[in-house]
């Protein structure tokens, strides 16, 4: 059977806030854009921010981007590249602006102005006065972005490929991206799309870890396409966990909760926060207080049958405060612990929330392969944009409402840029038979019968060796034996067999498909970790509890080939203002 | 005539959503509750697929009750313990 084509002058895969944003300025130039989404695109997972964005605008107290930048590189602990933060700074402003102009219902002041809610890690003044930063739209900032971005895209004829699955990239000898294998997720037949530039927007890959806030949805397919391209992938170990998930599910439990006056309890009933932050207790930060949960399970004082989790107790506050000020904490705690808090405390566990690292990129978009004396490489014909890339603009830790800025801004210039560099190549770059054979092959590998694992077996197997060895826990030995045992299920992914070799919707080979690109991110983010020698953002270690600039102010390169790691020097020289020098990162 | 149903494995694709809670509410109820439906009950629930995730989350949260009795019963079911 003769394979399907399609071309087009650009493919975008991933049709959250980033993919969308990039393909709209691609369409309103008049290009034939591609965007391939494995669901329909408003069910991308940037539905779920419910915070907002940041930028300075200085609607409730007095901003500027300066200040915003200023906390964004403190924020990452210094391991965020100053020019490409400043340049999101910068750009925040007049991105809020298009939104706002382009239909985005944000929430206003009484001046008609759009109201801006203050978050942790915004100030103003360079660490002075908390500032207010946030722009929301009510408590559905990611909807109403992501559907008035749809609805333009709509507009500008933007080519839409819903439920198709992007497999392999495509590329030629020298390196170049021609595109990418994809999969009909209705009818269960591949569909190859050739463009002159392919752009990655597939976000994050939460599913890596047992606990997490992501949707199904978010398993890395983009970072593990590229990996798979020779691409490496950077700063993987930086993953910001939330101290309280739903045990075993994975839903935040918001901070306001401790704040109101919930604790922490272990099977004893111990209230064992004040064992390791007598001063803070329950509100010591995120990193603290999470190694804390998983400590007191590793030393068997774990609740539940199993003893996994532990329990956060609110009942003592009273049914009013807890409707009053903790709205949608009861129904949750309710539908998905199977507890009501008024009566009974909420089981909970450390939460895999967002990752810092991703593909490398430049901060026009551009994939670049970076070497360790600074020079960078661009990989002709890829972009990436969105959580799956690293421009980098979060370092080592990611502040509130700038993940959502950060799809927005370099979305759009990556858009911008595409629109430039096809200017200069207007053709396609032909596509060998050799190259599309071994994309092909990652689908029929999938075909082989026979009795096997199961792919839930072995994924269930991999999310558990994840959340134990590249956790919130992370010590030399502890990541070893994690890197040790990611390798043997990644040897084992071989005896994975699907029981339905069916074609239409058959979800169990998508899941497959996702499965190795999770094992391929696993094994960057745990080497990774493994091997940086310090605790950074939220990097943080019991073995090595000091950030360390003399050696380790530098970016982790993760290649999967020979499981190789580089590093390259973090970027400290903004655009156009003075270098922040590294400080110790207090609040 | 009536329209045939999907196929069960085109429901649980249409059961990934942008947000976890919806992931496992949907799921859920699908593996649990829909062989045991109705066919319009089943035509139901194919249509309440259909809408925007923010209204299922706000349906499912009780943030917002479903005007239609049919949905509203459906979405009781769905918030029971998934
Ligand atoms: C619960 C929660 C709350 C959050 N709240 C906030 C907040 O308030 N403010 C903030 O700034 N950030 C927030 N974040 C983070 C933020 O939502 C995400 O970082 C951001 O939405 C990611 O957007 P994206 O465009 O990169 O990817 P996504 O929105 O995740 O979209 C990825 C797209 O790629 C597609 N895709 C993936 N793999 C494939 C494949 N193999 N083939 C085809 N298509 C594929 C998907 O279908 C989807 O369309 C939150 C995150 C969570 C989990």
């Amino acid at each position: 059977m003769t394979l399907a084509r399609r071309r087009f002058d650009a493919l975008i895969i991933g049709a959250g806030g980033a993919g969308l944003n990039a393909a709209l300025q691609l369409a309103n130039a008049n290009l034939r854009v591609a965007v391939v989404s494995k669901v329909f695109p408003t069910r991308s997972h940037t539905v779920a921010a419910q915070g907002g964005v940041n930028a300075a605008l200085a609607n409730v107290f007095e901003d500027n981007w300066h200040w915003h930048m200023f906390d964004t590189v403190k924020g990452s602990d210094y391991l965020g590249d100053q020019d490409a933060i400043e340049f999101m700074c910068r750009e925040a402003i007049p991105t809020v602006y298009e939104l706002e102009h382009n239909g985005v219902p944000f929430s206003r002041l009484d001046n008609g102005k759009i109201y801006q809610r203050a978050f942790g890690g915004q100030s103003q003044n360079f660490g002075g006065a908390q500032a207010a930063r946030t722009c929301a739209a009510a408590d559905r900032t990611g909807h109403a972005i992501l559907h008035t971005l749809y609805q333009q895209n709509i507009r500008a004829r933007t080519h839409f490929f819903d439920e198709y699955f992007g497999i392999e990239l495509i590329r030629d000898e020298e390196g170049a991206i021609l595109g990418a294998l994809t999969l009909e997720i209705e009818t269960g037949e591949p569909l190859l799309i050739e463009a002159k530039t392919t752009l990655l927007a597939t976000g994050g890959g939460g599913q890596v870890f047992r606990t997490t806030s992501n949707a199904h949805i978010n398993t890395g397919d983009g970072m593990a396409m590229a990996l798979r391209a020779g691409v490496p992938l950077m700063d993987m170990e930086f993953f910001q966990f939330h101290p309280t998930g739903i045990a075993g599910r994975g839903m935040l439990i918001t901070e306001g909760v401790r704040g109101e006056g919930g604790y922490l309890i272990n099977k004893d009933g111990e209230r064992f926060m004040e064992r390791y932050a007598p001063n803070a207790k329950d509100l010591a930060s995120r990193d603290v207080v999470s190694r804390a949960i998983v400590t007191e399970v590793k030393e068997g004082r774990g609740c539940g049958p199993n003893a996994d989790h532990v329990l956060l107790k609110v009942d003592h506050l009273g049914e009013d405060i807890i409707a009053k000020r903790l709205p949608g904490i009861r129904e949750s705690s309710k539908i998905f612990a199977g507890v009501d808090p008024a009566v009974e405390p909420i089981p909970v566990f450390p939460t895999a929330h967002y990752m810092m690292g991703g593909i490398p990129t430049d901060r026009l978009g551009q994939v670049v392969i970076p070497a360790a004396d600074g020079s960078e490489q661009i990989v002709p014909g890829l972009y990436a944009a969105g959580e799956c890339a690293c421009v980098s603009v979060h370092g080592a830790n990611r502040l509130g409402g700038n993940s959502l800025l950060d799809i927005l801004v370099f979305g759009r210039a990556a858009g911008q840029q595409i629109i430039n560099n096809l200017k200069d190549s207007p053709e396609h770059r032909p596509m060998s038979e050799a190259a599309i054979d071994q994309a092909m092959a990652k689908l029929t590998r999938w075909e082989q019968p026979g009795e096997g694992i199961s792919v839930r077996e072995l994924r269930d197997e991999f999310r558990k060796v994840m959340e134990d060895h590249a956790g919130v826990f992370r010590t030399d030995e502890i990541m070893a034996e994690g890197v040790e045992k990611v390798k043997a299920l990644r040897e084992k992914l071989k005896d994975v067999r699907l029981g339905d070799q069916s074609k239409v919707f058959n979800t169990a080979r998508i899941e497959a498909l996702e499965l190795e690109n999770l094992i391929d991110i696993g094994m960057a983010i745990v080497l990774s970790a493994l091997e940086r020698k310090e605790s950074r953002g939220a990097h943080s270690r019991p073995d090595y509890t000091e950030r360390d600039d003399v050696n380790w102010l530098k970016h982790s390169v993760y290649f999967k080939e020979g499981d190789r790691l580089d590093y390259k020097p973090v970027q400290t020289k903004p655009l156009t203002v003075e270098t922040f020098p590294p400080k110790p990162r207090v609040y | 005539m009536e329209s045939e149903l999907p196929p069960l494995g085109q429901l649980r694709w249409q059961c990934r959503r942008g947000m976890l809670e919806l992931d496992y509410v949907l799921i859920g109820f699908l593996d649990r509750h829909y062989a045991g439906l109705s066919p319009e009950d089943q035509r139901l629930f194919i249509r309440i697929l259909d809408f925007e995730d923010q209204l299922l989350l706000d349906w499912v949260m009780g943030n917002v009750v479903p005007s239609d009795a049919n949905i509203r019963r459906l979405v009781a079911l769905m918030q029971m313990r998934t």
